[in-house]
């Protein structure tokens, strides 16, 4: 598991180095909240969340610098990041916006705390960003090493690896049963009361009370926890920052617009799931992938991101853009097996400019399937025009705005 | 691109079909009399993305502001092709971010020295102390002016 050491204010500071160690906060879109922070605004005791019209005099204060999100930068550093972490093994899992699982097969005899010190000095030497990494023969438990390579940075320069029992035991001990990756508010609550305090404790229970009690998801991270990887790469517990769709497919698509429809659809389900959550997105990351297990065909596997204009939960923003990026991932001659969706850079709808899709509109579906008529019937431009014309309405409020110094030629930064 | 050996101090391109990513179309309409005898010759078109960025994860774009680099030819608002991944080197030019402040140098690396030297003869090469921090962000690869 790969994660960016604070991955906004980081993306802020590769442009802007005299930043580092200083603390710095990064404004939800219309600078409504804090979503991001520094390790330094974090020892001052900034709450994630805070309202910024709030906390203005503490920002003065204690000299913070404040910024509004640049989702064009970061999600082009992000892009940057994966293609890197890419070069050192095919089987990438983007698992949202600064983190991804990398899984090695037959690394056995590789020294793998040195192979992840080398992956974390590529990536800070080509990009820029500070990542850390957990090492460990499941999912659950390179989430555990991660933690343990960030808090104990000094100790494990940014490198952890679970490889002996030993280890793990220790690992889970000193895991917070409510920090463990997948378990919920409700979870942790009712797990307390059991007398379950740490990931440890958890282990421990019998497999058949965890089945009956949090299922069978409970208990294939039960299983992880304890060094058996059950969870396989795309899959496992969904991410607070991140929403994925990703299906394989009961029978190979080989044909571009089969693999359009099915990416569209997910990315409507993506937009349901982020409605439903009262969530916004501010990019989208679509996959397809061949079957690597059919040896005999040509194996192709790839991946890309995009940057919304804005926080959106519309479905047909999402699947047309989800559509646009499958169209380029495209390569004839290739079975796909599987392919999927991932929105992040999550923003809760209320921080959003009002649209025409917003939840509390009790007519979206039918103004929906309006659109979508219109949409059938007078061709895709003119819904492009509606679209920008309400863009221009509510033009963002972003004073805090960084240039956008890798997507925008007239913003790159200027050297003496 | 390949490169071809140098012939007579000119280094011939040939296009990589491989890397294609820009195809010239066919314009001439259909039911046109004669095919244009250039249809024989269609080509690769030029890509500078291909020619100026090695390592597009690591590439990075920067303009110089004001004239300290003007003998080693980059002039005010000349657009700087940066490639972060590759190792500084003595009499590479470097952008370096020294005490606050970006600067693009060549580097004089001695044994006992690291030195960042202008190309400019107004302007002084700065000795890099203990008492400085300095970063060397990227090193520049290209340089692309407008004339």
């Amino acid at each position: 598991m790969v994660d960016c050491n604070n991955f906004y204010a980081s993306c802020e500071r590769i442009f802007q180095p005299q930043l580092e160690g200083k603390p710095i906060a990064i404004l939800s879109n219309n600078d409504g909240c804090v979503i991001a922070r520094s390790n330094e605004a974090k020892a001052l005791g900034l709450p994630m969340g805070a309202p910024a019209f709030k906390y203005k005099h503490f920002f003065k204060t204690h000299q913070v610098r404040v910024f509004s999100s640049n989702y064009p930068l970061y999600g082009d550093m992000s892009g940057r990041i994966m293609s890197v972490l890419k070069q050192f093994t095919p089987k990438v899992e983007v698992y949202s916006i600064d983190e991804a699982f990398l899984q090695f097969e037959g690394f056995d005899r590789y020294d793998l705390s040195q192979y992840g010190m080398d992956i974390k000095k590529r990536v800070r030497k080509w990009t820029g960003m500070p990542v850390s990494i957990g090492v460990a023969p499941s999912k659950a438990l390179a989430k555990v090493a991660n933690k343990i390579a960030k808090k104990f940075s000094d100790k494990t320069q940014g490198v952890y690896v679970i490889d002996s029992d030993e280890k793990r035991i220790k690992a889970l001990k000193w895991t917070k049963i409510e920090d463990v990756w997948g378990i919920g508010n409700k979870h942790s609550k009712r797990l307390q009361l059991q007398n379950v305090h740490t990931a440890y404790d958890f282990t421990q229970l019998p497999d058949a009370w965890v089945r009956k009690e949090m299922s069978v998801v409970g208990l294939r991270l039960k299983k992880d926890l304890e060094g058996e990887a059950t969870l396989l790469l795309e899959e496992g517990a969904s991410s607070k920052k991140a929403i994925a769709t990703t299906r394989s497919f009961d029978k190979n698509v080989t044909q571009l617009a089969d693999l359009k429809e099915r990416v569209s659809t997910f990315a409507s389900l993506c937009a349901e799931k982020l409605r439903r959550q009262q969530s916004s997105c501010h990019l989208i990351y679509v996959f397809v992938r061949s079957n690597p297990f059919q040896k005999n065909q040509p194996q192709y596997r790839n991946g890309q991101m995009i940057t919304l204009p804005f926080a959106t939960h519309s479905s047909l923003r999402l699947s047309q853009s989800a559509v646009k990026v499958v169209e380029k991932l495209y390569r004839p001659g290739i079975q796909y097996k599987k392919a999927g969706v991932i929105v992040m850079g999550l923003v809760p709808s209320r921080e959003r400019q009002l649209d025409l899709f917003s939840e509390e509109n009790p007519k979206h579906d039918a103004l929906m399937q309006a659109i979508d008529s219109v949409h059938k019937k007078y061709g895709r431009h003119k819904i492009k025009i509606a679209n920008q014309n309400l863009r221009r309405t509510f033009a963002m409020k972003q004073a805090h705005l960084s240039p956008q110094y890798t997507t925008h030629i007239d913003d790159i930064i200027r050297i003496k | 691109m390949k490169k071809r050996e140098p012939s007579g101090g000119l280094h011939f391109y040939t296009p990589d079909p491989e890397e294609a990513t820009e195809q010239w179309l066919a314009e001439e309409g259909v039911s046109a009399g004669f095919p244009s005898p250039a249809d024989d010759f269609k080509e690769v078109r030029i890509s500078l993305d291909k020619t100026l960025i090695k390592n597009k994860e690591a590439t990075f774009y920067a303009r110089v502001d004001g004239e300290s680099m003007i003998e080693a030819g980059l002039d005010d608002g000349d657009l700087l092709v940066i490639d972060r991944s590759l190792e500084p080197q003595d009499g590479k030019i470097a952008v370096c971010f020294i005490d606050g402040n970006f600067t693009v140098k060549r580097l004089k690396v001695t044994a006992t020295e690291v030195m960042l030297m202008p190309e400019n003869k107004n302007y002084k090469p700065i000795l890099v102390t203990e008492d400085n921090e300095l970063l060397i962000w990227g090193i520049v690869t290209f340089v692309v002016k407008a004339v």
